[in-house]
């Protein structure tokens, strides 16, 4: 039982878990912000399994594979990119609809026209 | 006693993200992302991975808390909100995501034994190039593309947000600083950045033995120049100014660069002639952490919203 | 020499979480933000500098426990100016409702 809750198996379960909890807050949450930061939640598990198989395979003289961890930084990184797209787009959406709404475009659009 | 310390940075980590997920409020939804975050960043130091750590601390919890955080002040009172789901249909989605939680931790808990693990043959890169930290090589020689190509994909993301301006502003400057800038903000931006620009650049360098490297490195430079925009001190740039467009593709392009000239000196793409490559992963990192954090910076500062000073 | 050192360590340590204990409590407990903001920052401040010191016999080069005194020195001028940030913002919420 002891060898099964290693660190590498603790946060491999706890990464599993997260990948459900994002998931379910993509799916289910009205508001598409939070939709972002289930995203990153469902991320941050996937990562945290990756981190479980680095911790595995430790060897050669390194407390772990140093191979997953290079992947994780760099997926993390990549994370960052794709919310702060994410992000832009949300914000444009919503100037376009405040302009819908108003019957004018949004203030940056008419300066934009002019 | 360790075990304890994992299973409540585990419960925590569990109950910040099921917090995150059901609380009203959009703001402290975000804030506790932000706890979640740092927590995460300890959980990576259990599974020696301080880089990782480093990594997911300053821009998985940071970057991307700082990133949401505008987002909500801007959007606060105009998000539109889809028809919230039925009861029973946010039943059958939480069983289907119980069940991939599930299936993923079996999979966790029966992987192959021995576990598969690449380190011998990283350790073997690790002798060729003369680093010391066995994640910075992976990262540079051992998987370079990797690398490279992800360099490409943040200056993609760059370029989608930088594409949602609209004409008018088309090229300008992204807009950063509140309506009104307190006093202790602009104390911050003027005696924090020098020994930011410190750390920034000795993460850097002990990123060849120690952990730390281009990533952490950028996100401290990044950090520093969105306080001083933040403070007003210094504008934003305007998206077209050859200097940053400079320092945005330096990196990659160096990187790039010394890959193709691989194939005419060393062993093929992406491969450093033998005794060169230390002084070259070197320079290429210098010039990744600009781009890095040049690119990061921008990612958060958004896209055009004033005119282009011509 | 080496165990003296352990238990200083063991002792400020402690005081410190007590310390970050109190502070958390107090976030949780005390009715309203300037008061909370009081109970937090003690324990940032205090709590964190206990820590460090405790940490500084343990410190494996001089190099090393200058670092700890940054974090420490950096911690503080970041909690005074979120502090500062978040009395402002309570005082002004306070004058114009």
């Amino acid at each position: 039982m002891t060898a099964s809750l290693s660190p590498g198996a603790l946060f491999g379960l706890c990464g599993a878990a997260l990948v459900g909890i994002g998931l379910y807050a993509i799916v289910t949450h009205p508001g598409l912000l939070r939709r972002i930061v289930g995203c990153n939640i469902l991320g941050a598990g996937i990562f945290l399994v990756f981190g479980a198989v680095a911790r595995r395979g430790g060897g050669a003289g390194f407390e772990a594979d140093p191979v997953p961890q290079a992947l994780v930084i760099t997926g993390i990184v990549v994370a960052f990119s794709a919310s702060a797209l994410a992000v832009a787009l949300l914000k444009r959406l919503s100037e376009l609809n405040v302009g819908e709404r108003n019957g004018t475009a949004a203030p940056t659009e008419q300066r934009g026209r002019l | 006693m360790t075990l304890l310390l994992d299973l409540a940075l585990v419960a925590w980590l569990l109950a910040l993200a099921v917090h995150v997920v059901v609380q009203r409020g959009e703001r402290s939804a975000i804030i506790a992302f932000l706890a979640f975050g740092l927590l995460l960043g300890l959980a990576w130091v259990r599974l020696a991975a301080p880089d990782v750590a480093l990594t997911e601390i300053a821009i998985g919890g940071g970057g991307t808390g700082i990133l949401l955080l505008r987002a909500e002040a801007v959007l606060r009172g105009r998000g539109k909100e889809e028809e919230p789901m039925t009861r029973a249909g946010k039943l059958a989605v939480a069983v289907g995501c119980a069940a991939i939680s599930a299936g993923l931790g079996l999979a966790v808990l029966s992987f192959a034994s021995p576990a598969p693990t690449l380190a011998p043959a990283a350790a073997e890169a690790l002798g060729a190039t003369g680093l010391g930290n066995p994640v910075t090589a992976v990262l540079l020689a051992y998987r370079a593309l990797d690398t490279l190509l992800e360099k490409i994909v943040v200056l993609l993301a760059l370029i989608g947000v930088w594409s949602l301006a609209p004409d008018g502003v088309w090229d300008g400057a992204p807009e950063v600083k509140p309506a009104i800038v307190p006093g202790p903000l602009t104390y911050l931006a003027r005696i924090l950045p020098p020994f930011g620009i410190v750390i920034g650049v000795y993460m850097f360098w002990v990123g060849a033995d120690a952990p730390g490297g281009t990533f952490q490195a950028g996100t401290v430079l990044a950090a520093m120049w969105l306080l001083v925009m933040m403070a007003g001190l210094k504008p934003p740039p305007d998206t077209s100014r050859p200097l940053l467009v400079l320092a945005l593709t330096g990196g990659p392009a160096l990187f790039l660069a010394i890959a193709f000239l691989g194939s005419i000196f060393a062993e093929g793409f992406l491969a450093y002639p033998e005794g060169l490559a230390k002084p070259l992963i070197v320079a290429i990192e210098a010039a990744l952490t600009l781009s890095v954090a040049a690119a990061l910076a921008m990612l958060v500062a958004g896209p055009a919203r004033k005119a282009p000073a011509r | 020499m080496s165990a003296v050192l352990g238990i200083v360590t063991i002792v400020l340590v402690t005081a410190g979480a007590v310390l970050f204990l109190a502070g958390t409590l107090g976030l949780l407990r005390f009715p309203d933000t300037l008061s909370r903001l009081h109970a937090i920052s003690k324990a940032d401040n205090l709590g964190l500098g206990l820590i460090v010191l405790g940490l500084l016999p343990q410190a494996a080069s001089v190099t090393g426990g200058l670092k700890l005194i940054c974090v420490w020195l950096l911690a503080q001028l970041s909690a005074a100016t979120a502090s500062q940030l978040l009395g402002r913002a309570v005082y002004r919420g306070r004058r114009e409702p």
